[in-house]
C-alpha cells in the first residue's frame, strides 16, 4: 500500500510527465490549473491518466472544486 | 409533439406528455461504459407521482419553491416533474458552485426543500452557509451509500407517498423558475422565468430543431443552465424524444456516447466543441498523405454541396468514417453559453456536421437568435427566433448598437429587485448590455458588449461585483474588479478577462509580498471566475455620496491607458 506522501509523488511525476513539463518542477500545493495553464477539460483528461495508473475509479465529483495537486492525491488515496 | 399553444403550465404539458409517448424511451443513464438505467415514459411517472405525492404530504403547495442542486442525471428530471405537478416553482442551482454560495441562493430564493446528491449534501452539510437558510426545511438526498450520515436529509429513494398526488393548475403568467443568471458574491440575479416564457420558447426552438419519438439527445451542459433545460428536458420530453444522461464527463467516455447511443442532437459550450475540434484535426493531420489528399478533396465536395443548406444524407456518405465516430445520426450540434469562434463552427459545418450557434441569455429564455442553417452562416449568431423582435438600439455609424429584445419568452424579472428589473426592461424591452448588428440578411452579428462582464468558454457569465468579496480587507488604498473589455472596448467577445485595480496606499510599491497576497486570494476562487492581471492607478476612486465606486466613471479614467502596458501579470 502506498503512502499518501509516495501517491502525491506520483500524482506530482504524472502529471509533469503528461504535459510535459521537467520531473521536479511541481509541488503538491500548486494549482494544477494556473500552474499548467489548463483547462477543465485538460483536467479531466489528467484524470484519466490518474486513474488508469493507480487503477482506480474516481468519480467527478470527487475532484469537484479541487485545484490542487495535494488534494487531488488525498481523493486518490482514499480510493486506493 | 404536443400542441403547447394549448397548455398553460411545464407541468401541465409534461403530464400529458407521460402520457402520450408512455412506451417510447424517456431517458438513458449511464456511468462510464456502464448503462445504469433506461426508463420509458410511464416508467418516468412511475417514479414520479410517489415523489410528488410525498412532496404534497409534506404540506409542499402551489407556489412553493424547491431547489435542485445535482449533476445531470435522470432524478433531475423527475425531481422537476415532480416539483411542477405540484404547482411547485423550481429553483435549478449550479452544482459547480461551492457551498457558500449555493446556500446563499438556496437563501435568496426561499426554497423550503433542496433535492441535491449525497456527495453534494457532504460538502453543504459542512458548510458555515448552512445556518443561514432556515427556510430550507426538507432536503432529500440521492445515491446516498446505506450507512451514510444523511445530516437531518432524508433518501430521494425513499421519499416515496401512497396514492395518486392531485396535479395542481398553474396559469401561463406564474413563475415556474427562478434562474440564477449571476450574483453569488454580491446582489443575486434570480430571474423568474414564467411557463409561458418556456412553453413559447419550446415552440420556437422545436419550429427550426424538431425532436419527435426516436430523437436522442445527449444531455452535457448542466441541466440547471437555460439551454439543457430546455432541449435537455423540456423540448425533448414534450415530443417523445429520449435524453440520454452521462455520469462522467471524460472526453473518453463522451466521444464514446455517441455511436453508442446513436445520438441525434448535443449542446455543448464553445470549450468543448474546441477540444472536439482539436482532437479531429489531430486525427486527420495522422493520416498518411495519400489518404489526407483524399480526405481534403471530399471535405471541398462537400463544403460546395452543402453551400445553401445542409445535407445530411449526402455528407455522412462522403465522410462517412467522420460521421460514423459521431454515431452516424447526429443531425445538430447546439452550441451556447458563450461566444464560439466562426472558424470553430466553419470547421463542423464542412465535414457536414452543422453546428447551431445562436445568442441568448436566461434572462430572454435562453435562445434570441438562432442559425436556421439556409444558409449556414459561421460570421453570424443567426436570425431572431419565430416570436422575438430585436431591435439594435442608438446604433453608430457601422449599425452597432445595443441589443434589445421583446417577447413572450422575456423573464417576469428579478427576484426582490423591483429596481434592477426596471432598469433591464424597459417598455417591454430587455437590455440585454450586448452590442451588436444585423446584416443586410437579417443576420445578428455580435460586437462586444456594454455591460461590465464576463462570459467565459465554459458559458459562465462572470460579474466583477461577484469576485471582489475575495480581495476584501486586501493592505491597498482601494481595488475594484473590471472586465477588461469594459474599459477598453474592442468588437469582439473572444478572450474576455478580468482585472484588478488598484489605487496604492501612498508610498505603497506593487511588490512581490502584494503580488503572492493577491494571488493567494486569487486562487481561493473557482478557476474560471480568477482575475488575470493589475491594473495600477495612482488616483482616488470616484465615488458617490453613499461612497459607492462609480464603475463608469472609473471605466472612462483607466480608458486613457494602454491595456497592453496597463495589465500587470500576476
Amino acid at each position: 500500500m502506498r503512502t499518501l506522501e509516495q501517491t502525491t509523488q506520483e500524482v506530482l511525476d504524472l502529471a509533469a510527465k503528461h504535459f510535459q513539463l521537467p520531473v521536479g518542477s511541481l509541488a503538491p500545493g500548486d494549482d494544477f490549473f494556473k500552474k499548467l495553464g489548463i483547462d477543465s477539460l485538460q483536467t479531466l483528461e489528467m484524470l484519466s491518466r490518474l486513474e488508469n495508473h493507480f487503477g482506480i475509479e474516481l468519480p467527478d465529483y470527487e475532484v469537484q472544486g479541487v485545484s490542487d495537486f495535494k488534494t487531488l492525491a488525498e481523493r486518490i488515496q482514499s480510493r486506493l | 409533439m404536443l400542441d403547447l399553444s394549448k397548455y398553460q403550465s411545464i407541468g401541465e404539458a409534461l403530464r400529458d406528455a407521460l402520457d402520450q409517448y408512455a412506451n417510447e424511451v424517456c431517458l438513458i443513464e449511464a456511468d462510464r461504459d456502464r448503462e445504469k438505467e433506461r426508463l420509458t415514459y410511464r416508467e418516468f411517472k412511475e417514479r414520479a407521482h410517489p415523489l410528488a405525492k410525498a412532496l404534497q404530504d409534506g404540506s409542499f403547495s402551489s407556489g412553493d419553491r424547491a431547489s435542485i442542486i445535482m449533476t445531470n442525471q435522470s432524478k433531475w428530471l423527475i425531481s422537476a416533474y415532480a416539483i411542477f405537478f405540484t404547482g411547485g416553482v423550481l429553483v435549478p442551482l449550479d452544482y459547480k458552485l461551492t457551498a457558500d454560495e449555493q446556500w446563499q441562493l438556496l437563501k435568496h430564493s426561499s426554497a423550503s426543500v433542496l433535492i441535491t446528491e449525497y456527495p453534494i449534501w457532504r460538502q453543504l452539510g459542512a458548510s458555515p452557509g448552512r445556518a443561514a437558510a432556515s427556510n430550507v426545511r426538507t432536503v432529500l438526498v440521492t445515491e446516498a451509500p446505506a450507512n451514510a450520515d444523511l445530516d437531518g436529509a432524508q433518501r430521494w429513494e425513499e421519499f416515496r407517498g401512497a396514492g395518486e398526488p392531485v396535479f395542481v393548475a398553474r396559469k401561463r403568467s406564474d413563475t415556474a423558475c427562478i434562474v440564477y443568471s449571476s450574483g453569488t458574491g454580491g446582489r443575486p440575479k434570480g430571474c423568474m422565468m414564467t411557463h409561458e416564457n418556456y412553453l413559447e420558447q419550446c415552440v420556437a426552438l422545436t419550429s427550426i430543431y424538431p425532436f419527435c419519438p426516436g430523437v436522442r439527445y445527449l444531455s452535457i451542459l448542466p441541466t440547471n443552465h437555460a439551454i439543457d433545460f430546455m432541449v435537455g428536458f423540456f423540448g425533448p420530453l414534450t415530443c417523445g424524444a429520449a435524453v440520454v444522461h452521462l455520469r462522467t464527463l471524460r472526453p473518453e467516455f463522451v466521444r464514446e456516447a455517441f455511436p453508442k447511443y446513436k445520438i441525434t442532437y448535443v449542446s455543448l459550450v464553445p470549450l468543448v466543441l474546441k477540444n472536439l475540434q482539436k482532437g479531429l484535426q489531430t486525427r486527420f493531420d495522422a493520416l498518411p498523405p495519400g489518404k489526407q489528399k483524399v480526405f481534403n478533396a471530399l471535405v471541398r465536395v462537400n463544403k460546395a454541396l452543402t453551400k445553401s443548406q445542409p445535407l445530411p444524407s449526402i455528407s455522412r456518405r462522403l465522410l462517412k468514417q467522420v460521421h460514423e465516430a459521431f454515431g452516424g445520426e447526429l443531425r445538430t450540434i447546439i452550441v451556447g453559453g458563450a461566444f464560439t469562434e466562426p472558424q470553430t463552427l466553419q470547421f463542423f459545418y464542412d465535414l457536414g456536421i452543422p453546428v447551431a450557434n445562436g445568442y441568448g441569455l436566461t434572462e430572454a429564455g435562453t435562445a434570441i437568435t438562432v442559425n436556421d442553417l439556409r444558409p449556414f452562416r459561421a460570421d453570424t449568431v443567426g436570425k431572431p427566433l419565430p416570436g422575438m423582435e430585436v431591435r439594435i438600439v442608438n446604433p453608430a455609424e457601422d449599425g452597432v448598437g445595443e441589443v434589445t429584445v421583446r417577447s413572450k419568452t422575456v423573464m417576469a424579472g428579478y427576484l426582490n429587485e423591483p429596481e434592477l428589473t426596471a432598469e433591464t426592461i424597459i417598455d417591454g424591452w430587455l437590455q440585454t448590455g450586448d452590442l451588436g448588428r444585423f446584416d443586410g440578411t437579417g443576420h445578428l452579428q455580435l460586437a462586444g458588449r456594454k455591460k461590465n462582464m464576463i462570459v467565459t468558454e465554459e458559458g459562465k457569465n462572470i460579474y466583477p461585483e461577484d469576485v471582489e468579496t475575495v480581495f476584501e480587507s486586501l493592505r491597498v488604498g482601494e481595488f475594484c474588479v473590471f472586465a477588461a473589455n469594459y474599459i477598453w472596448p474592442k468588437r469582439s467577445m473572444i478572450g474576455e478577462k478580468l482585472v484588478l485595480v488598484l489605487h496604492l496606499e501612498p508610498g505603497q510599491q506593487y511588490g512581490e509580498e502584494l503580488r503572492r497576497e493577491i494571488n493567494a486570494r486569487n486562487n481561493r476562487l473557482l478557476n474560471y471566475k480568477r482575475i488575470h492581471g493589475v491594473v495600477l492607478l495612482d488616483e482616488d476612486f470616484p465615488r458617490t455620496a453613499s461612497l459607492k465606486i462609480k464603475r463608469n466613471v472609473l471605466a472612462e479614467r483607466l480608458a486613457v491607458l494602454d491595456s497592453a502596458a496597463a495589465i500587470l501579470p500576476l
